[in-house]
């Protein structure tokens, strides 16, 4: 007994003589816990990571379903008003039902962009506290004033919408909700814009990135030309987006009379798109100057260095773009009396329009083997290398321009008959004047490979405008021409086949494509800064991803996007027979 | 004389057959394979919106083919059509996916934005700085025949002694050294992106796109930046061509 009694007392005393060391331990081990635990949480974490596809992929899907949904709804409500407008100076109705239209799509998808937004921007500051808080120190005040007129957009929309059959007697007071409504949507864009364009050209800041002037962050390098650049790329990105909305309500519709106004509605969005796409490489090309002469690095490696691959798919889809813009206008020949005319011309415009495509989408360095680069033996081409430089794209785009133009133009008179007297030497001057400006066109491309880059740079104004002067005279002649014209008939809405209105549906895919694919181009450019050359993404992200791995996310990005429009054009069509 | 008419599918097929065939055997050097499956891809997108622009002809593209297998007296034809075509396919699709002895085609990229302590360099021997005194016409002809001599006995090994980059080694380069006399290469570059490209060489090249093929060696290990300034004014005079400028 008394040997257990000793024993539990010694093994008491040893606890007891042991106790204090592990209270030390465990003491120690808390403290050392609670520093590094409470110091993480005393400080902001620069980044969060986002579950299963990480923080950058979450951004970049959200951020881009957004700017789609934005430029949609920036761009419809212009061609809204403007075909609105249309129907009060010509009286017919069916302009004020297509705006109409226009606009109940406007409708649906404004509430998806700004949840789009609101996702973006929580996402924003989660994961990316930082970069978020930087940005507020920057542009706090331009939050608040963009907030104020995301209000006045969403009020001056539902009054747009809620008043137009109120006010079928008061156009004009009608029409003035329109104009504010485009009003406040282009200054949103403006201001998103300066956010966007200070992350890749910040101005306004001293050397350790704090604000100096606001008006200089705002008023950066890229900023005027991005805003010239959006806005003709949403006009042109809704005219397409428009145009497949129709395709897809002419393929359900169910009577002559539905198919005829959707074929309509249809080539009013197809136009519309093509017409903003005519100047939009001449806007993206001023983007590049200015991005060039803002730093010299962020430009080489956007058009020179690995993101120039990407390029090459931007010259197939803005190719694809453009044939498909033609093939629909040489299809819609066909529901034109006269129009069969014209149709000897198609095959000389799309001989010139696949020339000029290969040409603009033949690479300057080009993807070879070992095998296939020592047979070449040089390091470019002989005959390809020529193809390669801005010479030889700036020609093609300038003449894949021009025979746009022209097939509109064949479009436009293909059912009439020209009535004054001057009408055959009339035709010849516009003949002579687009032979002409193709002229200086190819002129100024074939000199360009005798004279210095900065000399060759300046030829390209001299191509643009010899294009652009000559599709304002041409225009400015025809409707002199054809005043007066008689008509050899009516042009027969709805009978287009099938394959036209999958056109427009491709035109709407490589647009949204598109639109992804020149996003990413851009915000790829500034590799591992927030903030160019200001704040540092230090983020496991930070990488520049593959091509592969890049377009696999802007197909994913399209093909989400599609799947939110389908539902739209869903939940429109079924709105409509409720 | 009776008038030959070839119905619009066969000269669709002929088209396409005759396009590729010359340029696959007639443009010299030849096209490599990934520009000829884009022209050929081209040529057939062109065949088919020509094709469909108009429903008649249409109609008359697909009649051979509606012909082919619609006629109960076609059997052998069709079988054959049907066993021929996949297989046809198949065999192709073996051909370019089976493993080959030679590496695959590659996406170079040739123009890496260079570092920012090389961008807006001038060349000190053709203009100086901002505020600096012109150099004088004189020594510039003089530091050309400097850059001559430092060209040849560095330089032409590899880029050959007409600047067109073929060199005695070249043939042991890939890819090979460039050919300054093609206007798609020094004369596209400002004279500071080629000083860049000359100091530091293949290894100097920046992380993104690795991994680089390049044997250029890092010349600043054994030229000072004056002689490398030398052999730009060099190579630009011998090739004939103007660095690019910015406006």
């Amino acid at each position: 007994m008394e040997n257990i009694e000793y024993r539990i007392s010694n093994i008491e005393s040893r606890i007891a003589s042991r106790l204090p060391a592990s209270r030390f331990l465990l003491l120690a081990l808390f403290s050392l816990f609670m520093l590094f635990a409470l110091s993480a949480f005393a400080q902001e974490p620069a980044y969060r990571h986002f579950p299963l596809i990480g923080s950058r992929n979450a951004i970049w899907i959200i951020s881009q379903l957004h700017l789609m949904f934005a430029a949609f709804i920036l761009g419809v409500p212009i061609f809204a008003v403007i075909v609105e407008y249309i129907g009060v100076r010509t009286k017919d109705p069916k302009f004020d039902r297509l705006a109409k239209e226009f606009t109940k799509l406007l409708l649906i998808a404004f509430s998806t962009t700004a949840t789009f937004g609101a996702i973006m921007l929580f996402l924003l500051i989660g994961l990316y506290p930082n970069f978020f808080n930087y940005m507020s120190s920057i542009f706090f005040p331009t939050f608040v004033i963009y907030s104020l007129l995301f209000f006045g957009e969403g009020f001056s929309l539902y009054l747009y919408w809620y008043s137009w059959d109120k006010l079928m007697n008061k156009k004009w007071l009608h029409i003035t909700f329109g104009i504010m409504l485009n009003v406040f949507g282009t200054l949103l864009m403006i201001i998103a814009n300066t956010w966007v364009t200070f992350m890749m050209s910040p101005g306004g800041i001293d050397e350790q990135g704090a604000l100096i002037s606001l008006w200089g962050a705002i008023n950066n390098f890229t900023w005027i030309p991005i805003n010239i650049h959006r806005f003709i790329a949403n006009i042109c990105f809704g005219g397409f987006i428009v145009g497949a909305y129709a395709a897809y309500r002419f393929l359900s519709s169910k009577t002559d009379e539905e198919r005829a106004h959707y074929d309509w509605m249809g080539y009013v969005g197809n136009f519309i798109g093509t017409a903003a796409l005519i100047p939009l490489p001449f806007a993206g090309y001023w983007l590049g100057k200015e991005i060039y002469e803002y730093s010299e690095p962020l430009m080489i490696r956007m058009m020179g260095g690995e993101l120039s691959w990407l390029f090459i798919i931007q010259a197939i889809l803005i190719g694809v773009l453009f044939i498909g813009a033609n093939y629909y206008l040489w299809i819609a020949l066909s529901r034109i009396k006269g129009g069969e005319r014209f149709r000897k011309y198609v095959k000389y415009m799309l001989f010139l329009l696949v020339i000029c495509f290969a040409i603009w989408m033949t690479p300057h360095s080009l993807v070879a083997s070992l095998e296939e680069a020592r047979k070449i033996g040089a390091t470019h081409h002989p005959l390809l290398g020529v193809f390669g430089v801005m010479s030889a794209k700036n020609t093609a785009v300038n003449l894949i321009i021009l025979t746009t133009f022209f097939s509109f133009m064949l479009y436009q008179r293909a059912n009439k008959i020209e009535t004054v007297t001057w009408a055959k030497k009339g035709k010849i001057a516009q003949i002579i004047i687009l032979g002409s400006a193709a002229g200086v066109v190819i002129f100024y491309g074939i000199y360009g490979y005798y004279v210095p880059a900065a000399v060759r740079i300046g030829f390209s104004v001299y191509q643009v405008s010899a294009v652009l002067a000559a599709m304002i005279l041409v225009t400015i002649l025809s409707s002199l021409i054809l005043r007066g014209a008689t008509s050899m008939g009516t042009i027969e809405w709805g009978k287009m086949p099938a394959r036209s209105q999958y056109t427009l549906i491709v035109l709407a895919l490589t647009i949204v494509t598109l639109m992804g694919l020149m996003g990413y181009i851009r915000s790829a450019t500034r590799a591992d800064w927030h903030v160019y050359r200001v704040l540092r993404d230090t983020s496991p992200e930070a990488f520049t991803p593959t091509i592969a791995y890049a377009t696999q996310m802007i197909s994913i990005i399209t093909f989400i996007f599609f799947a939110f429009i389908c539902f739209i054009f869903w939940l429109g069509h079924m709105g409509e027979k409720q | 004389m009776r008038k030959f008419n070839i119905s619009i599918f066969w000269s669709s097929l002929v088209l396409l057959g005759v396009s590729y065939l010359l340029m696959k055997y007639v443009v010299q050097p030849p096209l490599p394979s990934s520009i000829l499956a884009m022209y050929v891809g081209m040529i057939l997108f062109a065949i088919f919106i020509y094709v469909t622009v108009e429903e008649e002809r249409m109609r008359e593209f697909l009649q051979p083919i509606r012909g082919l297998f619609l006629d109960e007296k076609k059997k052998t034809w069709q079988t054959l059509v049907l066993i021929g075509f996949p297989l046809a396919i198949g065999v192709y699709s073996f051909n370019a996916f089976s493993p080959k002895i030679s590496p695959p085609a590659e996406l170079r990229t040739v123009h890496p934005a260079p570092p920012d302590e090389y961008v807006g360099l001038v060349n000190p021997l053709r203009e100086s700085g901002e505020g600096g005194a012109k150099p004088h016409e004189g020594d510039l002809e003089e530091h050309v025949q400097k850059g001559a001599e430092i060209y040849f006995k560095n330089c032409f090994f590899c880029h050959g002694d007409a600047l067109d980059g073929k060199g005695h080694f070249a043939e042991g380069f890939t890819p090979l050294p460039a050919n300054f006399r093609d206007q798609g290469t020094i004369a596209q570059l400002q004279e500071s992106y080629v000083f860049w490209r000359i100091k530091t060489g293949g290894p100097g090249l920046p992380t993104e796109s690795q991994p680089w093929n390049s044997a250029m060696p890092i010349w600043e290990d054994f030229l000072t930046d004056e002689e490398i300034w030398q052999v730009i004014l060099y190579i630009y005079e011998g090739a004939g061509v103007e660095p690019r400028t910015w406006e």
